[in-house]
């Protein structure tokens, strides 16, 4: 087959318009499906950072609306395997307006030196660090926060409260650089409690826990369940990406529609890829016997058949791979917002194998039947046939 | 003069492997778009059809969603006794004072769990909504009963009939299924008010008020009303704007997605009917030339072309839409960030979603189809008389 690859790729040109529409149209939907498999990749099978391997999350088993009491903190504290915890406290409430898709990202309330530590891949100068610490009423936002919102350093952030009926009004003390807390605004959860009436003070909704060792964070989860299980409280312990994906399975089935999606975009690329490769070869039958006759055998035309096929998928599912990764940073900033792991989407090297290896199967499925059909037509059928 | 539209019919059908491949790949850019066009009108009948034009809904201020609202007992006594608010038959005003929060149960699409709205409301509220009972009976006051939407029964194995749920401070009983006739409350639980805010520990603040109006006038002048009034300081708006909030909230992340994966789909399957048409063109170079020969004008062969790349999207709209018909049946859910839970709804695939569908399924061969008629009628006739 590799012998006559210069052929193959010659005949990929010898219709240029309709090799041009068949690589565009596959170019197209292999961008599409790049960009699903890129958002699959980056929701479902992202391997978690070293940090998050050694952070979990502890919320209410029943759901995240629900509290927990701050008491399990110290409990939590004493397991083996835990370096530190902190209270991640979800506060609602309004920024600005609601109108705006900006004003809308993650607000907590946290204890600064034990969150600082927890926060392992978090880069923020020490001042600021000693400044979050120090400042009951200061607040830290991430980087792309400052810019989206056009605040810096020392500027004044209002948040009116809903859940918690109280509005907090606090000093950007710091801006920090984490890759897993891109668009997020932390306070000093103490401000937040002293607002609250002296009854419900003691409830919190998350926990956040630093394990010693990737291989503590099983265990430690496992732990603290069992632990609170009989509690009026009882708990559920994920990882910080599970956390983060339950998140995501709650905007309904995701996983199923991407799934879905590729499917019918593979289809339709067989489809189109099929219909062209049967198009060119019913035009070249002639041709085909002419091959025969100066001696090349069934598996050489055959070969040649398939590699123009392959030729023209795999350059129509790089073009698409090029597109896509073009695509992926408007797809990754529009989605961004609701759904934070997909705010860096790229086309990583998994998304290349997988398009190129579809790109690849079109191009043998789609031509295999006419170039089978071309091969075994005799020579003096061939030769006569008029098109 | 025209080409009749039978000879492009019959070419169709003489070349009927290319015409049902092309018309296939057509038919799956379509079916994703009736696809995505059938959920989001499903959820907008679900939430088109809650809320009652007489219902007004009053909130915490600023407030725009139950969950994140809080609303007081004390706040309650002032608000039932607005004038305004319909009488009950016992002499009572028409308002429920309502605590709503969500629990994670596990369905079938998602064993990991999805969040569900719990609605604790008193009998009033239960009957100040128009729902019937399918199974059981209602909740008992002051017992750890619950009575679920049927969306709910339908999709979540837990919530069958005598089965127990486990939250709050115990177990609750599954006593009841509802059907409240497509709107949001198929997709609640409800459950005695007082018992779920003892459980949450929240026997004063509960979270809204439902109230009915006597009349239009009054429905529409109570939000004022109740707003202006600085002892209560809450928002007040119909329970029908309410929902249609929601509705845009639901709706936008599927709109997003399935819109651009519409798009793209949609630049491919120009492509694909743009080959097949010039294949269709350069094959009958020959009858194009003897066509103009026997007087027919170019421009009634551009328009022949042209029908017959319509035909052929039209068939591929055709085949999408009984392709998507099964979809129909199925009930599904979506969150959204508002209420913290999930809405079930049927996916609703319905005429006026298919006559979109075929609409776009002909611009599709409209496009796809101009440049090769173009093509066809300007041919020179005697070149086109000599092609092979």
């Amino acid at each position: 087959m590799f012998r006559y690859f210069s052929l193959a790729f010659k005949n990929v040109f010898r219709n240029k318009r309709r090799s041009v529409l068949t690589i565009s149209s596959i170019a197209v939907s292999l961008c599409l499906f790049g960009v699903l498999i890129a958002m699959y990749h980056a929701l479902f099978l992202s391997q978690p950072t070293p940090g998050q391997a050694l952070r979990l999350v502890i919320r209410h088993k029943v759901s995240l609306a629900q509290v927990i009491p701050f008491a399990d903190e110290a409990k939590v504290r004493a397991l083996p395997g835990v370096k530190e915890i902190s209270v991640w406290n979800w506060f609602g409430g309004t920024y600005k307006n609601n109108r705006e898709a900006k004003n809308f990202f993650a607000r907590f309330g946290v204890e600064p030196a034990p969150f600082l530590t927890i926060r392992t891949d978090m880069k923020m100068p020490d001042d600021q660090r000693k400044a979050f610490v120090t400042d009951r009423t200061g607040c830290i936002i991430s980087k792309d926060l400052a810019k989206n919102l056009d605040l810096k350093l020392g500027d004044r952030v209002v948040l009116k409260g809903d859940i918690y009926p109280y509005d907090l009004n606090m000093k950007i003390v710091g801006i920090f650089d984490d890759p897993d807390a891109t668009t997020s605004l932390f306070f000093n959860w103490e401000y937040l409690r002293d607002l609250i009436p002296v009854g419900r003070r003691s409830l919190i909704s998350t926990l956040a826990v630093l394990a010693d060792s990737t291989e503590d964070s099983p265990k430690i989860a496992k732990a603290v369940d069992a632990m609170f299980a009989e509690s009026p409280y009882p708990t559920k312990t994920e990882s910080e990406g599970q956390f983060a994906l339950s998140f995501v399975s709650f905007l309904g089935n995701i996983k199923l529609f991407l799934l879905i999606i590729c499917a019918a975009v593979t289809f339709t690329i067989l489809l189109v890829s099929g219909n062209t490769m049967a198009m060119s070869v019913r035009e070249r039958i002639k041709e085909v016997g002419v091959l025969k006759t100066l001696g090349f055998n069934n598996d050489a035309i055959l070969g040649m058949i398939v590699g123009e096929a392959i030729c023209i998928s795999l350059i129509g599912g790089a073009i698409g791979l090029l597109i896509a990764s073009f695509l992926v940073v408007g797809v990754g900033k529009a989605a961004g917002g609701t759904i934070p792991q997909l705010h860096d989407l790229s086309v990583t090297p998994f998304t290349v194998m997988i398009a190129l290896g579809l790109a690849f199967v079109v191009g043998v499925v789609s031509s295999f039947i006419p170039a089978w059909n071309a091969a075994k037509t005799n020579i003096l059928d061939s030769l006569r046939y008029a098109g | 003069m025209a080409i009749p539209i039978s000879y492009n019919i019959r070419n169709l059908i003489v070349r009927k492997t290319t015409t049902l491949m092309t018309g296939a790949g057509i038919a799956m850019t379509v079916a994703v778009l009736l696809a995505v066009l059938g959920l989001v009108s499903g959820l907008q009948s679900a939430f088109d059809s809650s809320g009652d034009p007489l219902h007004v809904l009053v909130l915490r201020k600023g407030g725009n969603s139950e969950l994140t609202s809080l609303l007081t007992q004390e706040q309650f006594q002032i608000v039932k006794n607005f004038p305004g608010i319909s009488v009950g038959k016992d002499g009572q005003p028409m308002a429920s004072l309502e605590i709503v929060t969500v629990i994670n149960l596990p369905n079938v699409e998602n064993p990991e769990g999805s969040n569900v709205t719990l609605r604790g409301v008193s009998s009033r509220g239960v009957a100040m909504r128009k729902l019937t009972m399918i199974a059981g009976r209602p909740f008992a006051a002051g017992q750890r009963e619950v009575m679920v939407g049927k969306s709910i029964a339908k999709r979540y194995p837990a919530t069958q009939l005598g089965k127990q749920l486990r939250f709050g401070r115990g177990l609750w009983t599954v006593v009841g299924i509802m059907d409240g006739g497509g709107s949001s409350i198929d997709s609640e639980i409800f459950a005695d008010g007082p018992q779920v805010a003892g459980d949450y520990n929240r026997p004063d603040t509960y979270s809204s008020a439902l109230l009915q109006a006597t009349d239009e006038v009054s429905a529409a002048a109570l939000p004022k009303a109740l707003e202006s009034d600085r002892r209560l300081n809450v928002s007040v708006m119909s329970e029908k704007d309410y929902y249609t909030a929601q509705t845009a909230v639901s709706s936008a992340p599927i709109k997003f997605l399935g819109f651009f994966v519409c798009i793209v789909m949609a630049v491919g399957s120009c492509f694909a009917a743009m080959n097949t048409m010039y294949a269709a063109v350069a094959r009958r170079a020959k009858e194009v030339g003897t066509l103009r020969i026997l007087g027919f004008t170019q421009g009634s062969i551009l328009i022949s072309f042209l029908l017959e790349s319509l035909l052929l999207s039209l068939l591929g709209g055709l085949i999408a839409c009984v392709v998507v018909l099964p979809l129909n049946s199925i009930t599904t859910g979506v969150g959204n960030f508002v209420t913290f839970s999930e809405t079930s709804f049927n996916i609703h695939i319905g005429p006026e979603v298919m006559v979109i569908g075929l609409a776009f399924s002909l611009i599709l061969g409209a496009v796809g189809g101009l440049l090769p008629a173009r093509q066809a009628a300007r041919k020179e006739i005697l070149t086109a008389l000599r092609e092979v």
